[in-house]
């Protein structure tokens, strides 16, 4: 009943998020910002983690495979490591700890600090106000993070080859082009958008509907992420299911 | 002016609201009082739409609030000004840019009219030279004056104030008080101040209705409030020694 209650609650939300802007340059602006809190202020922590992800990689990959199959695997496995599921999965599970608690604590803050209800009491429509412009802005640079992750991790991947002599750079640029198929980078930024669309919208969502305190705040960004987390791995399932078989 | 009756409001079994009867007059500072749990804050949540009523109706200026759509509402709600408890300032904008934000989202103003207006208004409750800093760098007391500003810059034709002293220096909360009786006496607004700082009813309160359990036990004017015969209300005014000293004083005479 409660799950019932919540995924009803939840659609309802979304389609009051979804209406259109009712001022234009005050809903741009906005965007503007959220793309700027969201993307740009997420960059470093996204190229930190896929430079040692593909690192890492290619090194665990040489650990096991150097000597009984050929040394263009490391480069093989590290692109579709980072393409497939690290880049476009995990970057935007470690975005939901970043991005959805901000999201759910500030919009909890401005639950409990009545701020949403001045929204509210003026005739702005709160949840569109607020929710549409993290959307546009997740949706938006979500993908540009991911293709940014699978850039430097596999030139890290790269450049781990060359320096801890793991393979040469002729055998790992092999490997990276060997049975490309562009589908799999449509694939991920497909599953990409629809991570972002899930994490701030659930994030969001339980931010809104705080009440009570600074205690109930922080337990609404602890439940964003952690439901965050478990829908967007649902939602990985599901996808993969449906476009890579 | 806002015509309150017969409503209603309960949340699950526990009715809070019953059968409520105000009018709140234009030009007037219209005061809401009574005991912490009496249904004050829920009663103003319902005349300004936060809360939907179970029964009764609410109009303004004869037209029946509780019977539009949340879009046929926006027409009133751009007339409505509010003072939260809290200021509910946002606290990622500054001073001015609060005070602009209703301009900004429903005033055709270009952005220098409407700097000039949020400027006016902030002059207006004394906060010239404070417009660039963060709610988080002014006082309490300030914090309050910029709502203030920000609840009238769209020239409402209705005022609400919820507590608006809370929190307040004594010499601050006259300064509010003040500002609220002028700022209903200038622009002729419907004020509805909800309040159990009995200073603030006494020194600016044109019409009160008293609160009980979820009813209004009582309603008249400040000269009424002291002596209404009212037991509850009695015991609500009288609470504090200094009311008590007073009350005893005008005895004496």
């Amino acid at each position: 009943m409660g799950l019932l209650f919540h995924i009803g609650r939840y659609f309802a939300f979304m389609a009051s998020a979804l209406r259109r802007p009712q001022k234009g340059h005050v809903f741009a602006q906005a965007t503007a910002v959220e793309l700027e809190a969201i993307g740009v202020q997420s960059l470093g922590i996204v190229a930190l983690l896929s430079v040692f992800m593909g690192a890492v990689i290619a090194i665990q990959t040489a650990h096991q495979v150097v000597g009984w199959v050929p040394a263009y695997t490391i480069g093989f496995t590290v692109r579709q490591t980072m393409i497939l599921e690290f880049a476009p999965t995990i970057i935007p599970v470690i975005l939901s700890g970043k991005v959805g608690s901000n999201i759910a604590s500030q919009i909890g803050t401005m639950q409990v600090t009545e701020q949403i209800d001045a929204l509210e009491v003026m005739g702005v429509r709160s949840i569109s106000h607020l929710v549409l412009p993290k959307l546009i802005a997740a949706v938006f640079i979500f993908p540009f993070l991911v293709i940014v992750a699978m850039v430097l991790g596999i030139g890290a991947g790269a450049w781990i080859c060359m320096a801890a002599d793991l393979s040469s750079l002729a055998d790992y640029e092999y490997g990276i082009q060997m049975d490309f198929r562009s589908f799999d980078v449509t694939y991920a930024l497909i599953k990409t958008c629809l991570f972002a669309l899930i994490i701030t919208s659930v994030s969001a969502y339980h931010g809104y509907h705080t009440s009570g305190g600074a205690k109930e705040v922080g337990r609404s960004s602890t439940k964003a992420v952690v439901y965050s987390v478990v829908i967007v791995m649902v939602a990985n399932l599901v996808i993969t299911q449906l476009l890579l078989t | 002016m806002i015509q309150v009756r017969g409503v209603d409001k309960a949340f699950g079994e526990k009715a809070v609201l019953h059968g409520i009867d105000a009018k709140f007059d234009a030009g007037q500072v219209n005061f809401i009082i009574g005991r912490s749990g009496s249904g004050k804050s829920v009663l103003t949540k319902c005349i300004v739409g936060l809360l939907e009523v179970d029964a009764g109706t609410i109009q303004y200026a004869g037209e029946d609030f509780t019977g539009l759509t949340p879009k046929e509402r926006e027409g009133i709600r751009l007339q409505i000004g509010m003072l939260f408890q809290g200021g509910a300032l946002f606290d990622s904008m500054t001073v001015l840019e609060n005070v602009v934000f209703p301009l900004r989202m429903f005033s055709s103003m270009g952005t220098e009219e409407r700097t000039e207006r949020a400027m006016e208004c902030l002059k207006r409750v004394e906060l010239e030279g404070a417009e660039h800093r963060f709610p988080a760098e002014i006082s309490g007391g300030m914090q309050k004056r910029v709502a203030l500003a920000r609840a009238i810059v769209g020239r409402p034709r209705y005022l609400f104030c919820d507590e608006p002293n809370s929190g307040l220096d004594p010499q601050t909360a006259i300064v509010i008080d003040n500002l609220i009786r002028d700022l209903t006496q200038e622009y002729k607004t419907t004020t509805v101040v909800i309040s159990h700082d009995m200073n603030s009813v006494i020194e600016i309160g044109d019409n009160i209705h008293f609160l009980h359990k979820g009813s209004v036990a009582w309603r008249g004017d400040r000269k009424g409030i002291l002596d209404s015969g009212v037991k509850e209300l009695d015991t609500f005014v009288y609470a504090s020694d200094l009311m008590r000293n007073i009350k005893a004083k005008l005895q004496g005479r």
